[in-house]
């Protein structure tokens, strides 16, 4: 299936670009008319994998993260988060509820709120290499909106 | 400024507006926690009602007022929710550490 549109963003892992990344591709998400719900999920959901990228996968530097984002005639839109940090070296047990590497603040839920808030989540990751999220989310739109 | 505070002898409560996300969380949880440590109430207030976006990070923000202020003998609760906020602290279990409202419970 090849998509009707593509967007490319790469922007350095600085927390102040959480914000802008996400309203981004929430951005380019509208022209499959999707409800403000659907969109807030959007948001959410990328903002968990881009807010990983940043204190996980270069916790002590800056580095780059790529996300690509397609469209597909069935209303289906691809979001993918790159980046070329650390690593993980378990990805079922990351992707546990709970599960943290950082504690502090963190509270381990990032990848239980992708996957709730979306369709389908994929992670592939190489220790040393870096980590790829592939996000998926049927945009259903207002047809489908009970008020 | 994202935090307003209002104070009175029981209740502390801490207005939250904009995005939480882990940018933001960082100068929030300084302004409330000063706010926190500061006050003697028993009950701490946090309203959610103008936080325009949230993710995991609001969770770790709730949790972290949780533990300052348990450690000082006091209760939190978290007001004006959102049902997808709600749906998110939910999943984290924090229903059981604090009181949890979402827009229709809170009147006033
Ligand atoms: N891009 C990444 N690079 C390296 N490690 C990662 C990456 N994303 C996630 N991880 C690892 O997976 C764990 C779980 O991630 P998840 O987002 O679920 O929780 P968290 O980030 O620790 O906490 P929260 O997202 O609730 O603030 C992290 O603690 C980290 O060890
Ligand atoms: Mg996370």
């Amino acid at each position: 299936m090849k998509p009707i549109n593509e967007m490319k963003l790469k922007t350095q892992s600085k927390s102040v670009n959480e914000s802008f990344t996400r309203a981004t591709v929430a951005a380019f998400a509208v022209q499959l008319d999707p409800t403000v719900e659907e969109l807030a999920d959007i948001r959410t959901a990328v903002s968990e994998a881009v807010t990983n990228c940043i204190v996980h996968a270069y916790p002590e530097s800056v580095g780059e993260i790529y996300i690509w984002a397609g469209i597909y005639e069935n209303g289906l839109i691809r979001i993918r988060i790159r980046d070329t940090g650390c690593g993980i070296i378990n990805v079922k047990q990351a992707m546990e509820p709970l599960f943290t590497t950082l504690g502090g603040e963190r509270s381990g839920l990032g990848f239980s709120v992708m996957q709730s808030f979306t369709d389908k989540i994929k992670v592939r990751s190489v220790a040393g290499k870096g980590t790829t999220v592939t996000l998926e989310k049927y945009i259903r739109g207002r047809e489908y909106c009970d008020d | 400024m994202d935090v307003k505070i209002s104070s009175s002898p029981v209740r502390l409560t801490v207005f939250l507006s904009g995005e939480l996300d882990h940018h933001s969380a960082a100068s929030m949880r300084a302004q409330t926690d000063k706010a926190i440590i500061e006050s003697t109430a028993r009950l701490i207030r946090l309203d959610f009602g103008q936080i325009t976006f949230m993710d995991s990070s609001g969770i770790g923000f709730v949790m972290g007022r949780y533990r300052l202020a348990h450690g000082k003998g006091a209760q939190v609760e978290v007001t004006n929710l959102t049902k997808k906020y709600l749906q998110i602290m939910k999943l984290a279990g924090l229903e059981k550490l604090v009181s949890l409202k979402s827009e229709q419970e809170v009147n006033k």
